[in-house]
């Protein structure tokens, strides 16, 4: 753990119909387990749904970032509904739209240019990770 | 003759990120989906309960629904019995590989050797029961039909995730 003891929660969206949903899961495995594993958490979206109480404490008391795969934003929509503080959403499809090289496909296995766009997102989503737990400190979560 | 409504199987899995069983989940629903009832079944993102239309949140309500879910948390079912009508079965991964004897999966993101075994037997038990659902179907239509001429109702549902995009017309009598 960092040492403030702060996170960024990492909620994906569990799109199961389309390969950007995929996509958004690769993405937060990317973020978590590769790119940034001290200062992040994976949080399973279909805990939340119902409200469970360890996932809506890990959304209340840390920045959030949600990562949907279209444009439904069911990840962010619902870490707001359980008072998440969601301090940046990304859609997929948005960043798609600046990599049109990369075109995912498949989903119980996504091709290699998924993967890639994955990697991609992730890597964008890292830049920012110090800054959002720097926005923790000016009090933008319930901590 | 009246036409039989076409009514789907639907499947809702929890999807699970943080467990390799919510993954086996995910897989095992898509396999059926894909490969092994395709004309036969259809989905949608569990979280569209949250953040879908009333189609989308009527979803159990028009398809008889089978949850999958990795834990015995299960999200799934109890979430779909909250946000959208009650299941018709239920399947738990963890249950199904303490049953069949089979190693615990590992790997969230890549599933090992077990979670591919875990994988296909839970496949093989949610084919059994969309099997089951659709044979049950059949037999309910088949009184529905005569009942529709009466007082034909058609809904419409459409998963955004695009799986579950085929028009279901459910029959019934106000
Ligand atoms: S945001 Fe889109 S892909 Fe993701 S769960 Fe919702 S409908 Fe499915
Ligand atoms: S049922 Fe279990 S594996 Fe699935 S989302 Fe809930 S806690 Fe995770």
């Amino acid at each position: 753990m960092s040492a403030d003891g702060q996170k960024v929660a990492v909620a994906p969206c569990s799109g199961i119909g389309k390969p950007f949903g995929t996509v958004a899961r690769e993405a937060a495995y990317e973020l978590c387990e590769t790119v940034c594993p001290a200062d992040t958490v994976l949080v399973a979206l279909g805990k939340l749904v119902l409200g469970d109480a360890a996932a809506r404490e890990t959304v209340s008391r840390n920045p959030v970032v949600t990562i949907d795969g279209c444009q439904r934003m069911c990840a962010a929509k619902t870490v707001k509904r359980n008072r998440g503080a969601v301090l940046h959403e990304v859609m997929v499809l948005d960043v798609f739209r600046r990599h049109r090289d990369l075109k995912p496909e498949g989903i119980a296995e996504l091709n290699k240019a998924g993967e890639e766009l994955a990697r991609v997102l992730a890597g964008e989503v890292a830049t920012i990770v110090p800054e959002l737990k720097a926005a923790v400190a000016k009090g933008a979560c319930h901590a | 003759m009246p036409e039989l409504p076409d009514r789907k199987v639907g499947i809702v899995a929890c999807c699970g990120e943080e467990i390799a069983e919510g993954t086996v989940s995910r897989l095992a629903t898509l396999k059926v989906l894909h490969d092994l009832r395709p004309d036969d079944t259809v989905t949608i993102c569990l979280p569209l309960f949250v953040a879908g239309d009333a189609g989308e949140c009527a979803f159990a309500r028009v398809h008889p629904t089978i949850a999958v879910d990795g834990c015995d948390l299960r999200c799934a079912a109890r979430a779909t019995e909250a946000l959208s009508g009650k299941p018709a079965a239920s399947l738990v991964v963890s249950a199904v590989v303490a049953e069949q004897g089979l190693a615990k999966p590992e790997g969230r993101r890549r599933l090992d050797d077990a979670g591919k075994a875990a994988v296909e037997a839970t496949a093989t038990r949610l084919a059994a029961l969309v099997d089951a659902l659709a044979a049950a179907g059949d037999a309910g239509r088949a009184a529905e039909s005569a009942m529709s001429a009466v007082q034909p109702q058609a809904r419409n549902v459409a998963c955004a995730c695009g799986r579950g995009g085929t028009p279901a017309k459910a029959s019934g009598v106000a």
